[in-house]
């Protein structure tokens, strides 16, 4: 992480609600963060923590009839919440592109795989000839691995497999070289196989092209293998945001804990199963007062102590950088006594 | 894709026998005596006699069937001597209550129908899908309030009684239009919309409330979909995802449902044609109901398998136009 440089991406105290009939739901409740030029950052948690939700906003997808979006989002120096839907439609896979979570249904099904990647670049090169359009899309589709592109850039997206169409999908978002790239999932859906395949892909792309990608995963294998940085989200807020060593060594909130700890790993038998993080999340519509993981929080003080009262904000604790939002994260560093998690 | 169509006009043929058959069964399964229906209540016995011989109801029912049939294709003599005529081909009988062939007509009265059917089919395309879009695009607002009740309304509304309601107020009440009295366009071009500009907005604003419907629910239904939002990424502008993603989608329905509608409409708008006293092929063959007039029902009944064969055809050819993963599959 080069600190000195201008983010690339700058999200400022963004909050996200939805209305819906029993009540508002507060999908994402006041995030911050920054990333910088060629980074990787991970975001994990539960379904439901407002990952998507948040990430949606980056390139403000969601619906404008339903969602109320409050902050700031900086791209380019460009407020992407405040600016006008034409300035918006400039950044949109230009500077940020998105791959959406199921392939099988990202794509447009009445038109050819060929036309879907020349429509996202032309809507950004106007002045385009034929002749270029047809080059530039076949130089991409070799370079996000098609086999036999000349034949198949005539075909519909129903004639390819699931991980072929996810290709096709980050053809479409690299195509214009921007500079950040949202990934929803991008591997969820694929055979176990494939999503190997898909992730060496990407990361083998972020190099070649330096931007910055923003990775929303369950997985924890691959957040260990391609983050840099991993931010946790639970029930909207960002509960901790560290480096993935540290994370993963010396996690900075009973939640990650808990993350981490429900990772299957082969012999894991011994310890006698999975373990589960017990309780259910929260209702987006009446968090819990007071830290919104207490309830099923290990290590809460109980009635009166400051997790039921005080809402925690996200502040540096350790040495490495960590950024936690636990009142007893200084506490819980000193008990754990930064051994690795793992060990 | 050649094969896919050939194989099924084949079927379409067949089915069109299929329907033949059946519908010439009326003549062996009514318990009325065609011939005797030729002449009036004192008619001679003879005279039912010479009709029926004549007309060819002394054959057995399969070789009448066979006459009917090659008619079609041939044409058909009837009758020897003086008081012989003929049908040409297509030739489906001929109306012994009206004196004429039946194709003659049906080419009479068909214009009549294709006319009320091609003008209210367009006025209900622009409403339905028009009001349905604007619908979709406001969802919740009062617009889409409005148009849900339109549909709900336009679906539930019969047309004799919204003809009349309307028929009554125009040309009685208010005397906005005089009282509609068909006229050819090529003879007399303003009194042919005079008469007909009713029952088209009458038969269009019933008909478009189902395509509404169709049309709310299938944008709304495509504007959920992963594609539109990818298209949304892309920084496509909104028309071109409206047209290109959202409309493609939400259109396959509406074409399928739009080519059945429209060819039962050319096979005969019954109750428009009658409560605005159109002189149409809808009009004819409920008349011919109440007569009896077997020829006719048959031929009437003939032509609207056809149209209806036909639009089957058609939708499923354009379903393979419109959607490329039927295309591949077939």
């Amino acid at each position: 992480m080069t600190e000195n440089s201008v983010p690339v991406l700058s999200v400022q105290n963004l909050r996200v609600s939805f209305d819906t009939q029993d009540g508002t739901v507060h999908a994402v409740d006041g995030v911050s963060f920054d990333a910088y030029a060629g980074e990787t950052i991970c975001i994990v948690g539960e379904s439901g923590s407002g990952k998507s939700v948040m990430a949606s906003s980056i390139m403000r997808l969601n619906n404008s009839s339903t969602a109320t979006t409050e902050g700031r989002i900086l791209v380019k120096g460009l407020d992407v919440l405040s600016a006008s839907e034409e300035e918006v439609r400039g950044i949109r896979g230009s500077e940020v592109a998105m791959i959406f979570q199921d392939p099988m249904s990202a794509l447009n099904p009445y038109f050819t795989v060929g036309k879907q990647i020349a429509e996202a670049y032309v809507v950004h090169h106007p002045g385009a000839s034929k002749h270029e359009i047809h080059d530039v899309v076949l130089a991409m589709m070799i370079k996000v691995g098609i086999p036999s592109p000349e034949k198949r850039i005539d075909e519909y997206p129903h004639q390819f497999s699931g991980g072929m169409r996810q290709r096709i999908v980050i053809a479409i978002a690299l195509i214009n070289n921007p500079k950040i790239l949202i990934a929803d999932e991008p591997t969820t859906a694929l055979d176990v196989t494939v999503q190997a395949q898909i992730l060496d892909l990407m990361m083998s792309l972020q190099k070649e092209f330096g931007m910055t990608i923003i990775l929303i995963t369950h997985d924890l294998g691959v957040v260990a293998e391609v983050a840099q940085d991993v931010i946790v989200m639970y029930a909207g807020h960002i509960v901790e945001q560290s480096h993935v060593d540290a994370l993963f060594h010396a996690p900075t909130h009973p939640y990650s804990w808990g993350l981490l700890g429900s990772v299957a790993s082969y012999g894991d038998n011994k310890r006698g199963g999975l373990l589960t993080i017990s309780g259910s999340p929260p209702s987006l519509i009446s968090l819990p007062v007071g830290c919104s993981f207490h309830p099923r929080c290990a290590h809460s003080k109980g009635e009166g102590s400051v997790c039921m009262t005080d809402s925690p904000s996200l502040r540096s604790v350790g040495s490495d950088g960590s950024r936690s939002a636990c009142h007893l994260a200084d506490d819980v560093l000193v008990s754990v006594g930064r051994r690795g998690f793992r060990s | 894709m050649f094969l896919f169509v050939v194989r099924r006009l084949f079927f379409a043929v067949v089915l069109l026998l299929a329907v033949s058959v059946f519908t010439y069964l009326l003549f062996a399964l009514l318990p009325t005596d065609p011939a005797a229906l030729t002449c009036g209540i004192h008619c001679k016995p003879e005279t039912v006699l010479a009709n029926r011989i004549r007309l060819g109801y002394d054959k057995p029912v399969l070789e009448q069937y066979w006459q009917f049939l090659r008619g079609i294709f041939v044409g058909r003599d009837y009758g020897l001597g003086q008081t012989a005529f003929s049908c040409p081909a297509p030739s489906l009988g001929y109306s012994f209550n009206q004196h004429a062939c039946v194709t003659s007509l049906i080419g009479e009265t068909f214009p009549v129908t294709a006319f009320l059917a091609i003008g209210a089919f367009i006025l209900w395309m622009i409403i339905g899908i028009g009001v349905g879009a604007i619908a979709a695009l406001n969802k919740g607002k009062w617009q889409d309030r409005f148009a849900t009740g339109f549909a709900a309304v336009g679906v539930s509304l019969p047309t004799f009684y919204i003809g009349l309601l309307v028929l009554f107020s125009v040309v009685i009440w208010f005397q906005i239009l005089p009282f509609p009295s068909y006229e050819s366009p090529l003879d007399n071009f303003s009194a042919f919309i005079t008469a007909m500009i009713l029952p088209w907005l009458v038969l269009a604003v019933l008909s478009a409330a189902s395509y509404t419907r169709l049309t709310r629910n299938g944008m709304l239904e495509a504007m959920n979909e992963d594609f539109v939002r990818l298209g949304v990424a892309k920084g496509l502008r909104l028309r071109v995802i409206l047209l290109r993603y959202v409309m493609r989608q939400a259109l396959i329905p509406i074409v399928t449902i739009a080519g059945l509608d429209f060819a039962g409409l050319l096979g005969g708008a019954i109750i428009t044609e009658s409560v605005f006293s159109l002189p149409g092929m809808g009009r004819m063959s409920i008349r011919a109901v109440v007569d009896s007039d077997l020829p006719v029902l048959v031929g009437t009944t003939m032509v609207a398998a056809v149209f209806i064969v036909a639009a089957n055809v058609i939708v499923d050819i354009a379903y393979g136009f419109l959607d490329p993963r039927v295309r591949v599959s077939s």
